[in-house]
């Protein structure tokens, strides 16, 4: 059971075949047995799950029928959740408990699904392994001296080893994407502006994004049914109507023209890689798609850009971290600056010191020009190569990441684990929604296809994506050291 | 050498929004620490600013008001800092692209001139908390009720030339402010609060010399004190060879000094760059006409029309349309009484003194614009002297009671009866046969002091006119 995806365990409990009481114990089972060897979940919220699990069963019995209802899910501890501990993966807040829920918690509370628990995570989202978390590395149940990815590690990790049936997750420059794409799952990030922000902690405001990991594409629509819509507590939220989003899955490809990035099959790219997606492309031309090669020109400024404008925005976003309100505070601080200096020091970690350097340096005086409103315009270059790309072709496809998931401990170089996020950053500097799906594995890893449309264009996004599932079943294929009964 | 004063002016305002500029707390003046400041005035993860609406129309009015250009995109920024009392680490401002762009407003000169000073700018911004150095054994205390409230910073181009122009200025702006209605601008609460800049050249020299900058000053008064100080202090420095050094200083109002601040409490980068939480704030003409049409009358206006429609002098008309209150409480009275000239002269004379002479505002004094009216109706139709009135209006001071019964239950009413009045007027005639005797031979100047006389015979109540007249008469 616990291996279903959303959409068939939401069957599932509607058959009354099972309990929203007995999924979540088996989920709660399954976290006490291999959260150990994984380290996906940071709290576990046992007791809470139980009662909203029962919560959930007298509803149902009450004749509710949410196609959440009941469903036992996990979030990133990055979002904020009333009266359970919200560390978003830092020493700084690991003792922090958010007095309120951010709008994706309550809205997924409104819909009755079940919160497992709060996943692990690259520290403030920073990172594209699961290894700046404070609470130390997630490990991909692929092969566990492999990372995840990140910085939703926790979340990817736990939905593949059915851990919980599908999480949340954030992704500033690829943060959903690679990690689904490590672990063999479908992670959606969906346009800038989709999903309310309020009570998501910031790393870099005008790039985060939520968005769902799960199992299947039709998961990632039905997540997205509850997680998208304006929030007047978010003033970015956009104020563009929410679709059913599964209403189009099942639409024909017949006529669909696909755009091929040159720049994204170019040096650097794996050959294993680079074959997956190419007969993941022969799967859509069987299904009466069109390929067309593109250029995206600037793409390969985007990594430079983007490590200007996230330091940058994140260089003040942590700013309000200062011993002060709450959070961690150093032992016996002399004085103001010495509380500042101390907490700040002794309570991040290494990598983000290092963004707040380099974001603090990019915007101060004499070097602003130079790098942040350069960035800034490289953005909107990056943005109108989508725009003509999309005169051209309805989705952009390449891969998410340029190889399989890699050891832990395998990058120690910033830069090198920065150029991960080669193949996704454009799309989070655009506002794009972007998506990856498995479509295959290499030496026994998953490989993940990169899809991106235009603003706002979800459904088409999470059509494309379900005709691939429909046809294919890279995405049932699971971890096999965590599989039932292993 | 003669030198010439070069002073800019950067004014904050409290917005009287009833929420604050991005949270929805309330904002409220005196509340208990802490006790108006939600998640977000706090800083909590995750939380989000949305504008207050009420604070763009604010300022968007204070724009029109002093025929300034509005901004129909502004774009608010980050202003990066670290202290206690700044939650986020930052502070939400405007800085290239204002709310409020170039305007510019009238100042009267003691010439009776009037000059216009221009101002550069004026943005929207949110203020900081409070810290609380006392009483707290070695810590600092932290108020964060007011953090968040909405501050249009206002900053004048530097053309003002002398602490009278700079005061004259304050309590322009002011007086503009509390006619819009946007804040209650009381600098002793710091909803207005001044920083002053200062610089000074030879006379007639056109470069800008090294200015030095003063913070939060909290008085019309000592804003005028500390620029005439910090003019002194450069002409000393400047006429000894010496050099200005550009820097922050802070004036002590009590020993009238001022002392550089250590170079640590403004050598900040704020690193500033848009806010990415806050989308750029787009206007449309239909919208800055909507707030067009709620302007009221503003002071030169309204002190314009007092000129033409009730006659009065240009400093009557300056004084009562200094504030709006002031303003209204005259128009009431000229308007129920039918005699402007004459509401004028109580309301600049004998009220304004009281209210000086008790440090009351217009809303404190016990004679509010009906009963004057009342008073001045009954010297009209002669029910009292004028010279009664004056012993009414003190009484009316103590006695909250209607007019006509504090000139009943005292006596004060004016004898108009013509047998007593006669009978005064024989008893003054048979008790001053000499005076009589030299009004017959024709010294005309006898007659006022014969009818001093009977006034002071009938305790002030007599009608002047009367006796004056039947004196004549009698005497003839």
């Amino acid at each position: 059971m616990i291996e279903k995806t959303v959409a068939e365990l939401s069957r599932s409990l509607s058959r009354r075949e099972i309990s929203s009481v007995e999924l979540t114990k088996a989920y709660l089972e399954r976290i006490n047995r291999y959260n150990g060897s994984l380290n996906a979940f940071i709290t576990v919220c046992e007791e809470s799950a139980l009662t909203q699990a029962a919560q959930a069963d007298t509803a149902r019995d009450n004749g509710q029928t949410s196609p959440l209802l009941g469903i036992p899910l996990a979030h990133k501890d990055i979002f904020c959740s009333s009266g359970v501990k919200t560390t978003c993966g830092s020493k700084i807040l690991h003792n922090f408990t958010a007095p309120y829920d951010a709008t994706v918690v309550s809205r997924f509370k409104e819909a009755g699904a079940v919160m497992l628990g709060k996943t692990n995570m690259d520290e403030f989202a920073m990172g594209s392994s699961n290894e700046t978390s404070y609470f130390g590395p997630v490990r991909n149940p692929w092969d566990t001296d492999r990372v995840p990815g990140g910085s939703s590690g926790g979340s990817a990790a736990a939905v593949a080893a059915d851990l919980c049936a599908v999480a949340t997750g954030t992704d500033t420059g690829g943060s959903i994407r690679q990690p689904a794409s490590f672990c063999g799952l479908t992670g959606l990030k969906p346009s800038y502006g989709r999903i309310s922000r309020w009570g998501m902690i910031a790393f870099a405001s005008s790039l985060d994004q939520a968005g769902p990991i799960c199992k299947s594409a039709e998961d990632a629509a039905l997540m997205l049914n509850t997680m998208a819509g304006i929030d007047t507590k978010d003033s970015t939220s956009a104020d563009v109507p929410v679709e059913d989003y599964t209403a189009e899955l099942n639409n024909s490809l017949e006529g669909l023209r696909i755009g091929i990035p040159r720049q994204h099959f170019a040096e650097g790219l794996s050959t294993g890689v680079e074959q997956a997606i190419q007969e993941a492309l022969n799967v859509y031309r069987e299904l009466g798609a069109k390929i067309i090669e593109i250029d995206l020109p600037n793409n390969h400024l985007s990594v430079s850009a983007y490590y200007v404008v996230a330091p940058a925005e994140a260089s003040a976003n942590l700013s309000r971290f200062d011993g002060v309100r709450y959070g961690y505070r150093c032992d016996s601080p002399v004085d103001l600056e010495d509380m500042y200096k101390r907490s700040r020091s002794e309570g991040f970690g290494d990598e983000v010191k290092r963004r707040i350097m380099v974001g603090t340096y990019a915007l101060s005086a004499g070097f602003y020009d130079a790098y942040y409103r350069k960035a800034q315009k490289i953005r909107r270059l990056i943005k109108q190569d989508f725009n003509s790309a999309f005169q051209q072709v309805d989705i952009i496809i390449g891969p998410t990441s340029p190889h399989t998931a890699f050891n832990l401990g395998a990058k120690t170089d910033p830069i090198a684990m920065y150029l991960e996020d080669i193949y996704t950053i454009g799309v989070n500097l655009a506002g794009l929604p972007g998506m990856s799906v498995p479509v295959s594995t290499v030496h026994g890893l998953p490989v993940g296809m990169h899809l991106v449309t235009n603003d706002f264009a979800e459904s088409r996004l999470l059509n494309v994506a379900h005709q691939f599932q429909q046809n294919t079943d890279w995405h049932r294929q699971r971890a096999t050291a965590f599989t039932e009964g292993h | 050498m003669e030198w010439e004063a070069v002073i800019g002016l950067e004014v904050h305002v409290s917005l009287s929004t009833k929420t604050k500029l991005f949270s929805g707390t309330a904002s409220v003046f005196g509340a208990e620490p802490n006790t108006e400041a939600n998640i977000f005035d706090l800083a909590m993860p995750g939380t989000l600013p949305a504008l207050n609406e009420e604070a763009l129309r604010m300022a968007v009015k204070f724009g029109l008001a002093i025929g300034a250009e509005i901004g129909k995109r502004s774009v608010f920024d980050r202003k990066n800092y670290f202290y206690p009392d700044l939650p986020k680490g930052y502070q939400v401002t405007q800085l290239d692209f204002p709310t409020v762009g170039r305007g510019s407003l009238a100042i009267a000169l003691d010439d009776g001139s009037e000059k216009q000073i221009g101002i550069t700018r004026a943005h929207i911004e949110e203020n900081a908390g409070k810290s609380l150095h006392e009483d707290f054994y070695g810590m600092s205390g932290i108020d964060l009720n007011r953090s968040g409230e909405p501050l249009l910073e206002i900053v004048s181009d530097p053309e003002i030339r002398s602490a009278k122009e700079a005061v004259a200025y304050l309590k322009k702006l002011h007086a503009i402010v509390r006619y819009l209605d946007i804040s209650d601008a009381i600098m002793a609460k710091g909803s207005m609060r001044c920083d002053v800049n200062v610089s000074i050249r030879p006379k007639g020299s056109t470069e800008l010399g090294t200015r030095t900058e003063m913070k939060n000053i909290n008085s019309f008064r000592f804003v005028e004190k500390a620029i005439n100080s910090e003019i002194q202090r450069q002409q000393d420095i400047l006429e000894d060879s010496g050099t200005v050094i550009q820097e922050t200083r802070r004036y002590d109002a009590e020993r009238d000094t001022s002392s550089p601040m250590r170079s640590k409490e403004f050598a900040n980068d704020y690193r500033y760059f848009p806010e990415p939480d806050l989308l750029p704030v787009e206007i449309d003409d239909a919208y800055i006409d909507a707030v067009r049409a709620t302007l009221p009358e503003l002071p030169d206006a309204k002190k314009a029309r007092f000129v033409n429609e009730y006659s009065l002098s240009e400093y009557d008309a300056g004084v009562l349309t200094a504030t709006r209150e002031m303003a209204n409480y005259f128009e009431t009275v000229a308007c129920g009484s039918g005699d402007a000239k004459m509401a004028a002269n109580w309301v600049t004379g004998d009220l304004q003194a009281v209210l000086n002479k008790n440090n009351w505002d217009l809303v404190e004094s016990p004679i509010q614009a009906e009963r004057l009216t009342m008073l001045i109706q009954r010297i009209k139709d002669s029910t009292i002297s004028g010279k009664i009135g004056k012993t009414v209006f003190e009484v009316m001071l103590e006695d909250e009671s209607e007019v006509d019964q504090i000139i009943e239950s005292r006596g004060l009413k004016q004898v108009t009866d013509s047998s007593a009045i006669e009978s005064l007027v024989d008893q003054v005639i048979a008790k001053n046969a000499e005076q009589v005797q030299q009004f017959k031979e024709g010294k005309e100047a006898v007659l006022g002091f014969l009818v001093g006389q009977a006034m002071k015979l009938s305790q002030g109540k007599a009608n002047p006119g009367q006796v004056n007249q039947l004196l004549r008469k009698k005497m003839m």
